[in-house]
């Protein structure tokens, strides 16, 4: 077993795409060193991406934000101009481990973790993050929803890397909020969960929706019916109970030790109806 | 499998190591390094028994390895006296009870002591939130979160 | 020795009092030194295999491979563990335990062991071991267990307490059964009757710490082994026992302890360490990881319980029933029958009556958990009785009052009580202010009542004072949350000196006499009499001393207040000679100054709590939040009042997540889904409000300050009280434990639907 600490990502990728052994990537080591502990995995190559130069920054550009790979979710959440333009983001940034897990996990790690559990990954899918994947064959720009393959796997290739998330400038009336459902007010892994990205006119009236589940399928759900109901109304109580009724329909869950399927399913449109209400909120609706 | 060689700073001192690669900071600092203070209660990051500070943020020592403290600043609890003069937080656990086995303790006041440096006035529920990284089996937290609170009202004062 | 033990009133200086505990700074300072803190020169690297599977036979292990690992200095299997145990039954299952003899008995069950130069060569080492196993059915379920089709774990055991001796071996090993009176003649007089059944699954204690030793054997035959423990002289001696040692020959020290509960008042791994150990011919360290502490150690039993209580409208219970079956893990236990006995203990009964079935599953083995048995009883029983005072239209409180045991009443497990603290804690209750604080809206209040036997047991100390008059008391009870500073107090208050002048220690197994190990609530209970009856021991050399400086005679001379007195007029002109002044002439006097006492601590007086709890039910998930909480319970005497609250306090917090979300989850192939602080999931700070506690004070006669055992009780009655906070809540009858979101969930939407 090797640690390298890489000072660019070019260096990164050529490591990663060594075609002897197998290589894991380091960044907050939350996931990767409690599945080298538990014997897991064994990798012959730990490859510490956090040398490399902007990977430990977040930059505001013209489009929005960009967040490196290498940085703590605890960042995010001491960053007001994210914070103020992406709160749901944040909030489930922030919600993944403890204090101490704060510090070091990454939006990009839980993503590349592949849970379908992540607490970050139905904010961005909601929020419509895209990720910045480099590789042997250079840089590509892929939808947050396209990186998770099912629990535990990825579509990235061997020899990438996703160097960044990408999440755009927000726009006028428009709010996200996410929110999950743990048995305890810490410590947990989210049993079922929602975002909600809305955008509204001048009125009130809902423009466009995202809305995502986490916990309820092998991956994250993009629900394209539950945005449908809620465009075009002010979140009415009828609209709420129908965003309700199609999430908990679109739900495909198991039952784990974390949960049930029935409750997986009618919490999946509890948390879907609130995380809605307070996003419209944060739109600055009414 | 090649031995990372490290320095770092401990508690304002010059260290300097020779780890394995996949070998945890906290095994580092146990077995390598004498300081015992941090523990390992799950080694996966769920107790915060190990909890130390890294460059000023609050890290589960198990889930760092003792590769990665290169150039790096590392606080245990070991540091947290002045000599004999013990830290405000350390004396109000003693003062308040607020451990019965003591074995979270190191972790709890690690913690505490960033939880204040980042909020010197936390409220009961921030408090609480802020050590919730941290489990304590014996006292319920009731005397931790009052020693804590005690603390707060006494650096304040100071 | 004729030490008397009965209580007698008296005000007290030092007693009731908080100081600073003497292990303080160490523990704030990381300077304590628990189980995994101790290191010695050539330690090796101790792991376990462990059997994957719930049930299967061991046909053949070959570490061949292992023992030819560069770094691996020693393999052992149950064949370096030979049977000793001369017909001992229980030993045989303890040494069956820490080395699976036949067959694996459980998911984790250990299978063999090595010791190696590292922890990365031990690890691969495990994995060259090859065991052959045949699978066999299991059963993890205690109601399928029982069950005629069921897989039996133990073809050797018949079901002990019936009659006649069955024909099959079953997985019941034992039936037991308590009470008096008649009980169907009493539900004949019933006007209302209540009868449900209950399940509540299995805990662990969750210490922070895992298990953790040194073990060291000598090639000349003697051993030291450096351990976290309850109790290091009962370590002692089962581990020389298992490995065909003389008790004196094994030193054992005992680490700090980062928490027991009862799941370190048994050994597990400790003779592994030692075989290992005595076979590579060096120390051994053997720490557990978190997954082994839960597949492999501690769980309190599984159980399910049938109640049924019968009461007059006036609010006089006329009958009471409860049969109780409680699993054991794989071995034979009392883990029901302590159950059966503490069910109605809180009540004044004519006809009462309680069955336990102990019964053998694919589990780990129970060990003890904090009043092991009691608090699954109690939230059966409390469960029902809140129901019942409800169905005749009675306060709750008022109902238990009624009905309450009292001095004089004769308990359900046969005893007639002293004075005790049920009446009392209730009437607190009752008056409380929380009683009466308001609620809004999906909120709700409890209340319930717990039991505990306490115990007392051996127990022995050594008081010795220095010539510069300060006094260590050396005393065998391990300290789990703070007893030095109250055995430092009480031998202050006896010998009338300052609590700063007493340093108490914990002496490991060679430098004390046996002492039985902290549990039942005895740590305080009884070392505190017997480091009284060693302090007033040595009061009797200070006189003798004092009358020697003197030159009168020792009858003439008194203690008062840490100081020599001389008595009556003859004596008058005479000053007074400290505790200081006689040890600084101990060299001339007659040497060194010391008491010492060996006594069994009767009289454990029993134990009583009562609890109020508020709690919010969130009605759309099922998510149970405590508002507000509040620990009413008998001390007998506070010696340490606020380490007191700190055991209200920290049984109670057990008690809530016990209630709420802690289990141990199998899945169909019997393994053990949750092994870890992620989905065994205890409180965390921010779940809990602050435990408000109030302290009774009703003497134990049989204790000359009046103390009592408090550790205990105080997990006993939060089950039942948060059940019925959720039933005032949400208008839903929770009869299964843990009350998780998901089933909350479902009981709301099962009475929705109607």
């Amino acid at each position: 077993m090797r640690y390298i600490r890489p000072q660019s990502i070019e260096d990164a990728v050529g490591l990663l795409a060594e075609p002897d052994g197998t290589a894991a990537i380091l960044a907050g080591g939350s996931d990767l060193l409690v599945r080298m502990k538990g014997g897991f995995i064994e990798p012959d190559l730990i490859i510490d991406i956090k040398a490399i130069h902007g990977l430990g920054e977040i930059r505001e550009t013209a489009e929005g934000f960009s967040i490196g790979s290498a940085v703590p979710c605890a960042v995010l959440g001491e960053n007001a101009a994210l914070k103020k333009a992406w709160p749901g983001v944040v909030e489930a940034a922030r919600l993944i481990g403890s204090k101490q897990v704060q510090g070091r996990c990454t939006i990009v790690g839980n993503l590349c973790n592949a849970s379908p559990a992540a607490d970050s990954v139905p904010a961005m899918v909601a929020a419509g993050a895209k990720a910045v994947v480099v590789g042997p064959s250079g840089r590509r720009t892929v939808p947050v929803e396209a990186v998770p393959a099912g629990p535990g796997k990825t579509s990235l290739a061997k020899g990438e890397i996703i160097e960044a998330i990408l999440l755009d400038k927000r726009p006028p009336h428009a709010g996200d909020a996410y929110l999950r459902f743990i048995p305890r007010t810490e410590m947990d892994i989210a049993v079922v969960s929602a975002g909600v990205n809305l955008t509204l006119d001048e009125k009130g009236t809902v423009k466009t929706a995202r809305v995502a589940l986490g916990a309820a399928a092998p991956t994250v759900l993009l629900v394209e019916e539950a945005a449908e109901v809620l465009v075009g109304s002010k979140l009415d109580e009828a609209a709420l109970e129908r965003l309700a009724k199609v999430c908990s329909g679109a739900c495909r869950p198991i039952d784990d030790k974390r949960g049930t399927v029935e409750f997986r399913r009618k919490v999946a449109g509890v948390l879907a109806r609130r995380a809605a209400t307070t996003a419209y909120k944060r739109a600055g609706g009414k | 499998m090649a031995g990372v060689a490290v320095s770092t700073t401990i508690n304002g001192d010059n260290v300097e190591y020779l780890c394995q690669p996949d070998e945890t900071l906290l095994d580092v600092l146990r077995d390598r390094l004498g300081l015992t203070g941090a523990k390992e209660g799950c080694g996966t990051g769920d107790c915060g028994a190990c909890s130390v500070i890294l460059d000023d943020r609050l890290v589960c020592s198990c889930l760092v390895l003792g590769a990665e403290a290169e150039g790096r600043n590392v606080e245990t609890i070991e540091g947290m006296a002045h000599g004999d003069k013990l830290h405000p937080l350390q004396q109000k656990f003693l003062e308040h009870a607020a451990l019965q086995c003591g074995i979270c303790t190191p972790g709890f006041l690690m913690a505490a002591k960033d939880l204040l440096a980042k909020n010197p006035d936390p409220t009961e529920e921030e408090i609480r939130f802020g050590l919730a990284g941290n489990l304590c089996r014996c006292t319920g937290y009731d005397k931790i979160v009052r020693a804590v609170q005690d603390a707060v009202s006494e650096m304040k004062a100071a | 020795m004729n030490f008397d033990p009965r209580y007698s009133a008296r005000s007290f200086n030092s007693v009731g009092t908080r100081p600073i505990r003497p292990d303080g700074v160490d523990k704030v300072t990381g300077r304590a030194r628990y189980g995994a803190d101790f290191n010695m020169a050539g330690q090796l690297v101790g792991r376990i295999l462990r059997s994957p599977h719930a049930h299967a036979r061991i046909r053949k292990i070959d570490t061949s491979k292992a023992q030819m690992l560069a770094g691996v200095k020693a393999v052992i299997t149950a064949a370096d563990l030979p049977d000793l145990t001369d017909g001992d039954a229980a030993m045989y299952d303890i040494l069956d335990n820490c080395m699976a003899r036949k067959k694996a008995l459980y998911d984790g069950h250990a299978v063999a062991a090595v010791a190696a130069v590292d922890a990365r060569t031990a690890r691969q080492a495990l994995k060259l071991i090859e065991v052959d196993y045949e699978v066999l059915p299991h059963v993890t379920d205690v109601d399928e267990a029982m069950k005629h089709s069921a897989p039996v774990l133990n073809d050797s055991i018949f079901t002990e307490g019936v009659e006649p001796r069955p024909a099959k071996p079953s997985n019941i090993s034992k039936r037991s059964q308590f009470g008096h009176g008649d009980t169907e003649e009493g539900f004949r007089h019933a006007d209302k009757i209540v009868e449900r059944s209950f399940r509540t699954e299995q805990t662990h204690q969750g210490y922070i710490e895992p298990h953790a030793c040194v073990a060291s054997v000598s090639s000349d035959g003697t051993a030291d082994l450096w351990v976290c423990t309850q109790g290091h002289f009962v370590y002692r001696q089962h581990c020389a026992q298992l490995l065909g040692m003389e008790a004196s020959k094994l030193r054992v020290t005992s680490s700090e302890i980062g928490g027991g509960f009862g799941g370190k008042t048994h050994v597990w791994a400790e003779p592994v360490a030692l075989a290992l150990s005595r076979k590579a011919g060096r120390p051994v360290k053997l720490v557990m990881t978190r997954d082994e502490v839960f597949r492999a150690s501690g769980p309190t039993s599984a159980t399910s319980i049938d109640v049924r209580i019968g009461a007059r409208k006036d609010g006089t219970i006329t009958a009471a029933e409860a049969t109780l079956r409680y699993s054991c893990g794989p071995f034979a236990g009392t883990w029901a029958e302590v159950g059966a006995m503490t069910a109605f203990a809180c009540y004044r009964l004519e006809n009462v009556k309680t069955i336990g079935h102990e019964v053998l599953v694919n589990r780990p083995k129970t060990a003890a958990y904090r009043a092991p048995s009691a608090p699954m009883a109690a939230f059966a029983v409390e469960s029902v009785i809140d129901e019942l005072a409800k169905e005749i239209g009675m306060d709750p409180v008022d109902f238990r009052i009624r009905n309450a045991a009292q001095e004089g009443t004769r308990s359900s497990y046969g005893p007639v009580y002293g004075p005790i603290g049920i009446g009392p804690t209730l009437e607190a209750v009752k008056n409380h202010p929380h009683m009466k604080a308001p609620l809004s809206r999906n909120q709700g209040r409890g209340m319930a009542c717990g039991f505990w036997f306490n115990f007392g047991g051996q127990t022995c100390t050594d008081l010795n004072i220095g010539a510069d008059g300060s006094v260590s008391l050396a005393v065998g009870t391990i300290d789990v949350g703070g007893s030095r500073a109250s055995l430092s107090l009480i031998a202050a208050e006896e010998l009338g000196i300052a609590y700063e002048q007493v340093k108490a220690v914990v002496a490991d197994t060679s430098s004390l006499g046996y002492n039985d190990m902290t549990d039942g609530s005895r740590g305080t209970f009884s070392t505190s009499m017997a480091t009284i009856s060693a302090a007033r021991n040595a009061i009797k050399t200070l006189r003798e001393r004092a009358a020697q400086m003197w030159d009168i005679s020792a009858d003439d001379v008194a203690w008062e207040k840490g100081h020599a007195v001389a008595k009556g007029g003859k004596h008058g002109n005479l000053g007074k000679l400290s505790l200081k002044e006689i040890a600084a002439a101990s060299g001339t006097t007659g040497g060194p100054i010391a008491g010492h006492s060996e006594l069994v601590a009767d009289g454990a007086g029993v134990s009583f709590a009562t609890h109020i709890c508020d709690i919010e039910v969130d009605p759309e998930t099922g998510a149970t939040r405590v508002l507000r909480y509040t620990v009413v319970q008998d001390a007998g005497k506070a010696v340490h009042p606020t380490y007191v609250e700190g055991q209200y306090q920290g049984g109670a917090a057990q008690g809530i997540g016990w209630a709420l979300n802690e289990e141990y989850i199998y899945g169909k192939d019997g393994r053990l889904q949750n092994p870890g602080f992620l989905d065994y999931r205890i409180p965390v700070c921010s779940d809990l409000p602050m435990i408000d506690t109030q302290i009774l004070e009703i003497p134990n006669p049989n204790h000359p300050y009046g103390v009592r055992g408090v550790g205990e009780t105080s997990i006993v009655p939060p089950l039942a009280a948060i059940a019925n906070a959720l039933s005032n809540a949400a208008g839903v009858r929770m009869t299964h434990i843990p009350m998780s979101p998901p089933r909350v969930l479902a009981a709301i939407e099962a009475k929705q639907a109607g």
